[in-house]
This record gives C-alpha cells, sequence and structure tokens, in this order.
C-alpha cells in the first residue's frame, strides 16, 4: 500500500466528538428549560432539517427547487389524515408521513427532471400549488380552511405518560417534550445520513455531477440515477420534518401547510446566508435567522425587508455564506469531505503529498 | 492481424441539413494508435462523441472488443465498458481536487471502492506528472496541466480505448513534447489510442495509422507517411492546390 486517503483531521475528530456530546446534552434539555425554549428550540431543529435536505439538493446535486413546501404540506397532511380518519397514533403517522411524502415525489421528478435550472426552480413550485390545490378539495381534511387535531389523539401520545410521569408537567408540554426530541434525533440523523453520503464514492460523484454533468457521466458516474436518490431521500425526509412540524402546531390548513415563503423561502435564506454546500452552513444560518426573527418579527414587512437585504449582502459580499468567511479565514472544517492523497514512502515512513489549497 | 478494439460502420449524423458524418467506417486493432486529422468542421469531436456515446447517430454501427453492438448505449456504461476520452477543451471538476477528479473517474468508471481506486490513482498521477498538484483545485490548474489531467482522468477509468482530443493544442513546443513522451509510454503500456491532432509531428511520432476526415468523410487512411504524401490529402487539408 502505497498510498492512502486521508479525509479527517484532528480539529474535525474533536469537532465531531463536540457535537456527539451537544446531542446528548441537547436531549438533556426538556430536564431544566422551560416550554417556551424547548417550542423555540423545536423551531430551530425543525427548520434546521429542511435546511439540511434543501441543500443536499441545491447545493450538492445542483437541483434548485422551489417546490419543497410540497413535501411538508404532504407529510403534514397524510399525518393528519392517518390520525383523523384512520385513528393512528401522530407518532406512528409522522413516520408513515414521510413515506407518502416520497411517493409524491416520484410523479414529481418524473415531470420536474425534465427541465433544468430556473425550469426546474419554477416547475417544482408550479407543483407545488398544484398539490395546495388539491389538498384544498379534501372536505374530510377541512377543505381549504384546514383542520385540527382531535384533542384525544394529542393528548395520549405514545410515551406522554411516561414524559409526564418523569417530568411531573401537563399533556400539553409533555407533547412539546416528545415533539422536540423527535426534532433533535430527525436533525442528528439528517446530519449523520448526509455526512456520511458526501463521504462515500456516491457523494464524491455528486460533486463530479454538481461541476460537469455531461462529463461526470462520461467517467462512469450514473448521474441520473443519483439525482434521483437526493430527489426521494429530501422529499422522505422533508415529508417527515413537515409531519413533525404539524404535529407540534396540531392544527393545519393548505395555505400554511403549503407556504412557498415559509417551507422554501425562509429554508433558502438559512443556507444561502449560513454557506450553500456545506453542512456548517446550514447550522449556523438557522441560528442567524432565529436571531433575526426573535428581534425583528414585531415589524411586520420590515422583518421580510431586513431578511432580504441581509440576504443580497451575504450573496454579493460572501457569496460562499458565513462559514464560507470563517471556513477561508481560518481553514478549519467540522464535517470535510475533501479527500487528500497521502503517499507513503519506505524511507521516510509517512510523507504526505504537499497540499495548498 | 490483431483482433479489432474498435469496428466503426458506416456511421452518419446530421445536424439539420449538415452532415457531419457521412457514412464512416473504420476500425481499430487491440493495441494499435490511430491518428485522426482533418480541417476544422470535418467532424473529428463528432466522431468521437458517436463513439463515446454523447451524441447518437443517425444511422450505422459501433462495435467494441467484447460488447458487440453498443450504438444504442449511454455514455456511462460505455466509459464502464472500456471507452475512456479526453475533452478537446479541458473540463476537470473545478471543485475537486486533481487527485479527487482521477479518484470519481476510477471509483466509478472501474467500480472499486475509493480505498482499492487511491494506488491507482497515485500510479496515474505519477506517470503523468501530476503529483505535485495532486491535492490542489482543479479548477486553479494551468493549461498544460488540465491536459495532463483531462489525460489522468481518461486513464483512470481504466480505458480499452482511450479517445484523445487535441490534447497537445495550445501548448508550447517544449511542452508538447513533453505530453507526447508520457502518452507514448501509455501506448507502449499496451493502451489501444485513437487520437485527434492539429500538431502533426507530435501525432506521428506516435500513431501507427492516420485516417484524414473532410466534410464528414473519410478521404483516407493509411500509413502517416503516405497520407502526408498523398495527393488528396494535400488538396482538402493541407490546401495546396494539386
Amino acid at each position: 500500500m502505497r498510498y492512502s486517503i486521508q479525509t479527517s483531521t484532528r480539529f474535525s475528530r474533536v469537532s465531531l466528538a463536540l457535537a456527539v456530546a451537544m446531542v446528548f446534552m441537547l436531549a438533556l434539555l426538556p430536564a431544566y428549560a422551560s416550554r417556551g425554549l424547548l417550542q423555540d428550540m423545536f423551531f430551530i431543529l425543525t427548520m434546521l432539517t429542511l435546511a439540511q435536505f434543501w441543500n443536499l439538493l441545491a447545493g450538492y446535486g445542483g437541483l434548485l427547487s422551489i417546490g419543497q413546501q410540497a413535501f411538508v404540506g404532504v407529510g403534514g397532511y397524510a399525518m393528519f389524515a392517518l390520525v383523523i380518519l384512520h385513528g393512528w397514533d401522530p407518532l406512528a403517522a409522522v413516520a408513515v408521513a414521510g413515506c407518502a411524502a416520497l411517493l409524491v415525489s416520484i410523479p414529481m421528478g418524473f415531470f420536474s427532471f425534465r427541465l433544468h435550472g430556473a425550469y426546474f426552480a419554477i416547475g417544482t413550485w408550479v407543483l407545488a400549488e398544484v398539490l395546495r390545490l388539491l389538498v384544498a378539495q379534501f372536505k374530510a381534511l377541512g377543505g381549504g380552511t384546514g383542520t385540527s387535531l382531535p384533542r384525544a389523539a394529542t393528548r395520549n401520545l405514545w410515551g406522554a405518560d411516561w414524559v409526564k410521569e418523569v417530568f411531573d408537567v401537563k399533556s400539553a408540554a409533555a407533547r412539546d417534550i416528545l415533539a422536540y426530541w423527535l426534532a433533535l434525533a430527525l436533525a442528528a440523523a439528517a446530519i449523520a445520513g448526509i455526512y456520511y453520503l458526501l463521504r462515500s464514492k456516491q457523494g464524491l460523484a455528486l460533486s463530479a455531477v454538481r461541476d460537469n454533468a455531461e462529463v461526470a457521466r462520461s467517467v462512469g458516474v450514473n448521474a441520473h440515477r443519483l439525482k434521483w436518490q437526493i430527489f426521494l431521500a429530501s422529499a422522505f425526509g422533508t415529508g417527515i420534518t413537515g409531519a413533525l412540524i404539524y404535529l407540534q402546531k396540531a392544527r393545519i390548513s393548505p395555505d400554511a401547510a403549503f407556504s412557498v415563503t415559509d417551507w422554501t423561502a425562509y429554508i433558502i435564506f438559512i443556507v444561502v446566508i449560513g454557506g450553500i454546500g456545506t453542512i456548517e452552513g446550514p447550522i449556523l444560518g438557522v441560528l442567524v435567522f432565529y436571531l433575526l426573527q426573535s428581534l425583528l418579527a414585531d415589524y411586520g414587512s420590515w422583518y421580510l425587508l431586513s431578511l432580504g437585504v441581509a440576504g443580497i449582502t451575504v450573496m454579493l459580499f460572501a457569496p460562499r455564506g458565513l462559514w464560507g468567511l470563517i471556513s477561508d479565514r481560518t481553514g478549519v472544517q467540522c464535517f470535510p469531505i475533501r479527500r487528500l492523497l497521502v503517499q507513503h514512502s519506505n524511507k521516510t515512513g509517512e510523507n504526505s503529498v504537499r497540499n495548498h489549497h | 492481424m490483431r483482433a479489432p478494439m474498435l469496428k466503426v460502420d458506416r456511421l452518419c449524423k446530421s445536424f439539420n441539413s449538415l452532415k457531419v458524418s457521412n457514412s464512416v467506417s473504420f476500425s481499430v486493432s487491440q493495441g494499435e494508435a490511430l491518428g485522426i486529422i482533418g480541417p476544422n468542421g470535418a467532424g473529428k469531436s463528432t466522431l468521437f462523441n458517436l463513439i463515446t456515446g454523447n451524441l447518437r447517430p443517425d444511422s450505422g454501427r459501433i462495435e467494441l472488443m467484447d460488447m458487440g453492438d453498443v450504438t444504442g448505449m449511454p455514455p456511462m456504461q460505455r466509459c464502464i465498458a472500456g471507452v475512456g476520452r479526453s475533452f478537446q477543451i479541458p473540463q476537470p471538476f473545478d471543485e475537486l481536487t486533481v487527485f479527487e477528479n482521477l479518484l470519481v473517474a476510477a471509483a466509478h468508471g472501474r467500480g472499486l471502492s475509493e480505498h482499492d481506486a487511491c494506488d491507482k490513482c497515485g500510479e496515474i498521477l505519477e506517470q503523468t506528472e501530476l503529483m505535485t498538484v495532486a491535492n490542489q483545485r482543479a479548477g486553479g490548474l494551468r493549461l498544460l496541466q488540465r491536459k495532463r489531467l483531462e489525460l489522468a482522468r481518461a486513464m483512470a477509468t481504466g480505458p480499452k480505448l482511450l479517445l484523445l482530443d487535441e490534447i497537445a493544442g495550445g501548448l508550447t513546443e517544449c511542452e508538447s513534447a513533453s505530453l507526447v513522451a508520457t502518452i507514448r509510454a501509455i501506448h507502449k503500456g499496451g493502451a489501444t489510442l485513437i487520437w485527434i491532432e492539429h500538431v502533426l509531428h507530435a501525432l506521428n511520432s506516435v500513431v501507427e495509422r492516420l485516417m484524414v476526415l473532410d466534410f464528414g468523410r473519410v478521404i483516407g487512411i493509411g500509413a502517416p507517411f503516405d497520407m502526408m504524401n498523398s495527393e488528396a490529402v494535400k488538396t482538402v487539408y493541407l490546401g495546396i492546390e494539386a
């Protein structure tokens, strides 16, 4: 063995350990946090998950979707349908809701993959609007005005009794704790899953396809299959997250669940401001977004204007986002995917190939 | 007679009314190096795109050794079947490093794991003199290095048939000579080559046969010396009045 591949650095190993410790600490948060903080954390974690999946599509796959709200909406509505019409436990329904979004994404992909670039973006948006209009026709789920989860269903979630006993809280707070844990698990799983994908052979191919799909195909990469895989995976993840969001809200309507502003525009803002095409970017981006929202949300349209100005400023002066700035200055990466070639010579032991970026 | 590596039979391709490939037939034996010359717009790169599957022919057949008829096969599968190519205008994966450019080709073109592909990529980087820039972003390379990367990435796919499209074009005399030495070594190692080139002395120092294209037709194929001296070639290619 004369050559080997080196991906992780000492910094990344430390940061990985810190990330795992962080997840465990966050899991213990319900023991001492207020209900308001848990709800805020729930918001941050679900937005983070949505952002990671949009970043997978657009940042790594080059698929600029503006139709992610379709999967949030389908996920949310599938969960409501299973609970209201079939009497399922909401937690079980959340898992199955992801599959519903996956199913819907198959015909969506079939249509939208015929389009490229900006046309793909518009195409996905149009399809999401079509779904919104279709869902509004279901009278059993409240039609255009929407509906609420039955009180009995939200009160008797699986595990709610145990949470009530352990934390000594009422059932509404118990539901928040369960939703928070699920959001944490989902965000951690999304980040771990996407990082695992990017470290794999398929992840390398994904970067090649993003740079030049035509050339990627002629070096043996199955670009078409790869695009389908990430499209389906992100539909599934976005669908589950959507269901979870609406479990916590306990009320759904077509306009809210299929909102392009809430589930795609904000998500794009988070990813772009944090740094597209990196795992660290959306994490940073969601914190900035949360901060701006808590500071400015009372100012109505000024809030949206300032989001726009912040977005444009970052695009002009730091096109690779805040994480891009930090990473360029310091050279650190918490989730490195760069594969460095290391040459082993027998005389001097380990002898790395010179590396200058 | 060695077994044919590639057999192209009456291949036709038109862009609207323009016939860029007009009943082109030829074959290349295993281990042979065939050069292709012809004026701009003669259909040389189109021929490559037809062989690699980036373009579909209107009619005709393409056969690969061990694979039979591959005329309808998409580019990805043709690469895996053993057709490697370099592009006329270098098209590295800009955001990847030089090594990663090779790694993706070796891992997917040969169906290897990254771990198993690593040694192969290291060897090719040494052979193509790219080891010093292995961990640099490919987007930042100079022209000679970009050309070398085209060659290296094509080799990383493990080709039985290597198609080189004007790989020496745009280089200085000195740069071109060092690249040609690399290509000659690769050919000596047993690779079957088809090489499009305008730099004739570079081409003729490696290839065993030369094919001349003009307006999508084959107007001559044979030993380089005979081709360069044939009246038909002088007329259309070198622009000399017969």
